[in-house]
């Protein structure tokens, strides 16, 4: 039988980490860092919450807005005092975003990650469908786009330009 | 007359830190003046991108740095409080952005040379190096994609693009061999598993580099002298104009925050 004190433990750990998954992106605000794959992981001890992040990419703006939404969710769900860590290792991956996550990504208008995309070959691009008409026809306009996880993409079906979200 | 300056304690391990750090922020700054003035809006975007990349690698790093001194300074210190001679970034990332065709060349340079030695760097037996560099990885690997392409465009493109990426690869040329230096400081740590023996890697980062250089009819220069002291604190005019504008806030205003 769980010990009394491990239950209260786990229980506190759970409803840290419920609280701590609905915090979202800010830059992508349909999609929590849970689907993102940007929660690590959620530690509880002596009644202290330490919560663990990573970035995903080094210089993400987004972090230090993350970091205080976190302590602020828990602190409202008077979940409290509460820590955020930031780890590097092992180095976020767009494999960690959820099935939820993609599908979260795809009806906000950004194609998710294209599995398998050639890292260094030139001139190579993706296969990536259009997030609103589902056309194959697309094409890269910029490899570079309104945030460092994202390129940008044009329909050459339904003329929409798009967000790709870059596989990493 | 009190400058604010701070003396780093002399170390290895923080030393090699540092000019790791230095070398990322260096030229994500340089990379940064583009900002609101690249030819195209994508180009704007795609290098200021790279500048962020940069900048956070250099706070990895000189977080790292702050972790290892333990004297009480934060990731900032380093950034803002150290005179010029107490840089360590190779000449390469300090020469002025020129234009475009010679952004790229050095992007592309120092790209091909970051990219193997993050990857090497990801085994070293110093965890939070190893962490850094694989993170560090992924970004220059897209770096090196993506100033790979320009090269080739630039060089194979029309004869002013070609004229001006050929002349930025031989004015640049001779800030290449740096980039492979290892010192005596450096080298026991890469006896010890920490480093990476960068003078090992000439001949991968030639390979890539003939390749593309290559594919974009531009023409290899010959390695004649190379320019070098940079690792050491002697740099060229340019980075002081740089760290003046860089480091003018935290000079003027010590301690300003927002």
């Amino acid at each position: 039988m769980t010990p009394p004190d491990d239950l209260a433990l786990a229980t506190l750990r759970d409803a840290a980490r419920r609280v701590a998954s609905r915090v979202v992106d800010p830059e992508i605000p349909v999609i929590s860092i849970a689907d993102l794959g940007i929660l690590r992981d959620v530690v509880v001890s002596d009644g202290h919450v330490e919560v663990v992040i990573t970035p995903t990419y080094s210089g993400c703006p987004a972090m230090n807005t993350i970091q205080a939404e976190i302590e602020q969710a828990l602190a409202a769900a008077h979940l409290s005092p509460v820590s955020v860590t930031t780890v590097l290792s092992p180095a976020w991956t767009t494999d960690w975003i959820t099935e939820t996550g993609r599908q979260q990504l795809l009806h906000y208008g950004i194609a998710p990650p294209v599995h398998g995309e050639g890292r260094t070959a030139l001139f190579r691009t993706a296969a990536v469908a259009c997030p609103r008409c589902k056309s194959a026809d697309t094409s890269q306009l910029a490899p570079f786009g309104s945030t460092a996880c994202k390129a940008l993409w044009r329909c050459n079906h339904c003329l929409e330009p798009f967000d790709y979200f870059k596989c990493h | 007359m009190d400058t604010g300056s701070i003396t780093v304690t002399d170390s290895p391990l923080l030393r090699y830190t540092l000019r790791r750090a230095d070398d990322a922020l260096i030229l994500g700054h340089r990379l940064s003046e583009w900002c609101g003035h690249a030819p195209m809006m994508e180009e704007d975007m795609a290098l200021s991108n790279m500048a962020l990349d940069l900048i956070g690698q250099a706070r990895s790093l000189y977080a790292y740095a702050a972790e290892v001194e333990a004297v009480g300074r934060d990731e900032d210190a380093y950034a803002y409080l150290r005179d010029v001679t107490a840089y360590g970034n190779v000449l390469l990332v300090e020469q002025p952005n020129g234009d475009f065709a010679r952004t790229i060349v050095r992007q592309y340079l120092y790209s091909a040379f970051i990219d193997v030695y993050w990857r090497r760097l990801m085994a070293s037996t110093d965890a939070t190096l190893s962490a850094i560099a694989a993170k560090a990885e992924k970004e220059s690997a897209y770096h090196l994609r993506h100033s790979a392409e320009w090269v080739i465009r630039l060089g194979d493109g029309t004869p002013e693009s070609h004229l001006r990426a050929q002349g930025a690869l031989v004015d640049l040329w001779a800030f290449t061999g740096e980039m492979f230096t290892v010192d005596a400081s450096e080298r026991a740590l890469v006896d010890r598993g920490i480093a990476v023996d960068a003078d090992a890697l000439r001949d991968e980062w030639r390979a890539t580099v003939t390749r593309v250089v290559a594919q974009a009819t531009l023409t290899l220069p010959a390695d004649g002298w190379m320019q070098q002291g940079g690792r050491d604190g002697r740099h060229s005019e340019h980075l002081g104009h740089l760290l003046s504008e860089l480091q003018f806030m935290q000079r003027s205003y010590p301690g300003a925050s927002w």
